[in-house]
């Protein structure tokens, strides 16, 4: 047993702001939503849920809450189920997608209906507003804000309780580039301040630069969960090279058993990127054996097709420097 | 449970709803009171074969005052179906459950937070059956018995029943949290078929179901007064006042129990 990095050992529990997800498992009738998943994460820290569409973020997440009961399996909250949390609102502060609001309640208003709730005073309504830039529209109907705000008042929503946890599902969509840069400072902010930030995504280009740690899955299941500097180091590099003689080039790959993940080619020029080899070795062999080179280059794989290959379907092929597919 | 309460109370007066509906009650009975505070002066002219008429008497003058709990009492019912059905329409049920996730400790916020609602709707809804069922009478040179108890005390009872009506809503509305479906089930059951059933419970097997329809929701409604165009129009007799709060009560309390154990029971997503 590992303790939390942050708390001063000895006055908090260990599990104290660490979500916890095991063998969890969803099906919606015949759709298995998700399946044996588990993970953790750690307070301090911003953690990147990630996941092509469909994936079970939402789902794990409303499992997290207590809106969805698990087909099996458990997810805790500083070692709880979160029906079981004395006041949660002040423990967890979670946003989901479909951020749900009453279109005739004014954004102070809304937050005045959770208050009592959360046991949070009335003054904190206003603060919290102001914290995340809506201090302006406070008596403005929710129905008229645009996707951005109502991001902001859901975020408004959440910190209401000033809560260890924040479960944040997709809190960048309809946010402006500007906002997003706000976004991103108070995640850092709030993890800094010794919370657990869980912040879901379908891009990891999208949370890249705020995270520490990600969770990806897809189809329901883990296929990775690690700091995000060890993601970078699945990138494996690539050599594109460029050569006139066809035939020669196609033979120098098979004797040296370098996998090729794409093939390119003017009239009279073949290119082709390979993986698992470096423009050194390329080269060296191209040399040996006399063949002609237009265009050696070694690329290193963007983070984005690291992911995009954990999520794709098994066998399909690995992550290239030839992005921007069809 | 108190903090639930209080949430549960500010969801209901931050929106139009709640007054919207009101002026449409206040409105509606303004008018029914009129109506048949000036028939109560006609000496019975509003009764058809075999009713005991409306004539000018206490009982006629507590029919008018208490109209609300006769014909508007689908008012607070909606208010309180409402406060639910609403959640589900927008979707707020998943911050309502976040901020209270004791599921049965939201049921009873719900149904106690529409009680101040209710007591609302029952004080105007029946100060304005009063108010315009005494004006006519006044105005028409008519004995109004605002001073006879038994008047004052059915008066009083209105309120009562106007706002466990409200309560009653809420059961139906976790019950049946769609909320188009329960607005057309409310309005069909109390304009439809509750009078129907009523008449043909009191008329049929030579009366030997008269006694059931005092069991019906809107008939137990009445009995909180103890008045009735109903009953005056023969429609079978009412149970007494207590019972009455008890069977409405009731209804209300197993709707509830019946919407916790599905509606509150299913995954929300
Ligand atoms: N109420 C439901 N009934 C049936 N299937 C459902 C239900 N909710 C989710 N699903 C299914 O579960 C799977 C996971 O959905 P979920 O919403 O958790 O994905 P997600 O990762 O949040 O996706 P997105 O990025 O699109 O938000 C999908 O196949 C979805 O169709
Ligand atoms: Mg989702």
């Amino acid at each position: 047993m590992t303790t939390a990095p942050t708390g001063p050992p000895g006055t908090t529990p260990a599990d104290e702001g660490v979500v916890q997800v095991q063998g969890l498992t969803k099906h919606f009738g015949a759709v298995a939503a998700v399946q044996d998943l588990s993970f953790t994460v750690r307070p301090g820290r911003v953690t990147g849920f990630l996941g092509p569409n469909g994936a079970g973020k939402t789902t794990t997440l409303r499992m997290l809450l207590g809106l969805v009961r698990p087909t099996s399996g458990t997810a805790t909250v500083s070692g709880r189920a979160y029906g079981d949390l004395a006041r949660p609102m002040s423990t967890v502060g979670a946003a989901l997608e479909a951020a749900s609001f009453h279109p005739g309640r004014s954004a102070l208003d809304h937050l005045r209906t959770y208050a009592p709730s959360i046991g949070a005073p009335d003054s904190r309504c206003a603060e919290v507003l102001a914290l995340v830039g809506l201090e302006g529209a406070a008596r403005r109907r929710v129905g008229g804000f645009s996707l951005g705000m109502r991001q902001r008042l859901a975020l408004a929503t959440t910190l209401l309780g000033d809560p260890k946890v924040l479960l944040l599902d997709e809190p960048a969509n309809g946010l402006d580039p500007e906002g997003i840069v706000w976004l991103r400072g108070l995640l850092r902010h709030l993890a800094s301040q010794g919370r657990t930030v869980l912040v879901s995504s379908h891009m990891l280009s999208e949370v890249q630069q705020t995270v520490d740690d990600v969770i990806i899955i897809a189809r329901g299941r883990l296929v990775h969960a690690s700091p995000i500097a060890e993601l970078a180091s699945l990138a494996v590099p690539t050599v594109t090279v460029a050569s006139p003689d066809e035939a020669g080039l196609d033979a120098l790959v098979a004797a040296n058993g370098w996998e090729r993940t794409a093939e390119a080619g003017a009239p009279g020029t073949s290119v082709v990127t390979l993986r698992g080899t470096s423009a050194a070795a390329v080269g060296s062999a191209a040399f040996a054996a006399g063949l002609e080179l237009h265009e050696l280059a070694s690329r290193s794989v963007g983070l984005e097709d690291v992911f995009l290959h954990l999520v794709q379907e098994p066998g399909t092929p690995g992550p290239t420097t030839t992005g921007g597919a069809p | 449970m108190i903090a639930a309460l209080r949430s549960e109370y500010r969801k209901i007066v931050t929106t139009r709803t709640w007054w919207v509906l009101l002026l449409a009650m206040l409105a509606y009975m303004s008018f029914l009171a009129a109506t048949f505070a000036f028939a109560m002066t006609q000496g019975g002219a509003m009764g058809g074969p075999g009713t005991q008429g409306l004539g000018h008497s206490p009982t006629s003058a507590i029919s008018v005052y208490t109209i609300a709990v006769a014909f508007g009492y689908v008012f607070p019912v909606i208010v309180g179906a409402l406060s639910v059905t609403g959640e589900f329409r927008h979707q707020t049920i998943t911050p309502t459950l976040l901020a209270e996730p004791r599921r049965t400790t939201l049921v009873g916020a719900k149904l106690l937070a529409a009680v101040p609602v209710g007591v609302l709707y029952g004080v105007l809804g029946t100060a304005a059956g009063v108010g315009v069922g005494a004006g006519v009478l006044a105005l028409t040179d008519h004995a109004t018995y605002l001073d006879d108890p038994e008047v004052l005390v059915a008066v009083g009872r209105s309120v009562l029943a106007l706002a466990v009506w409200a309560v009653v809503g809420v059961g139906l509305g976790l019950a049946m949290p769609n909320q188009v479906a329960v607005i057309v089930v409310v309005l069909a059951f109390t304009q439809f078929v509750e009078p129907i059933l009523r008449f043909a419970l009191a008329f049929v097997a030579d009366g030997a179901l008269a006694g059931v329809g005092a069991y019906l929701p809107g008939a137990a409604g009445e009995a909180i007064t103890g008045s009735s165009f109903y009953s005056q129009m023969g429609a079978g007799e009412l149970l007494a006042w207590w019972q009455g709060l008890l069977v409405l009560v009731g209804y209300a309390l197993v709707f509830a129990a019946l919407g916790r154990v599905t509606t509150l029971r299913r995954d929300i997503t």
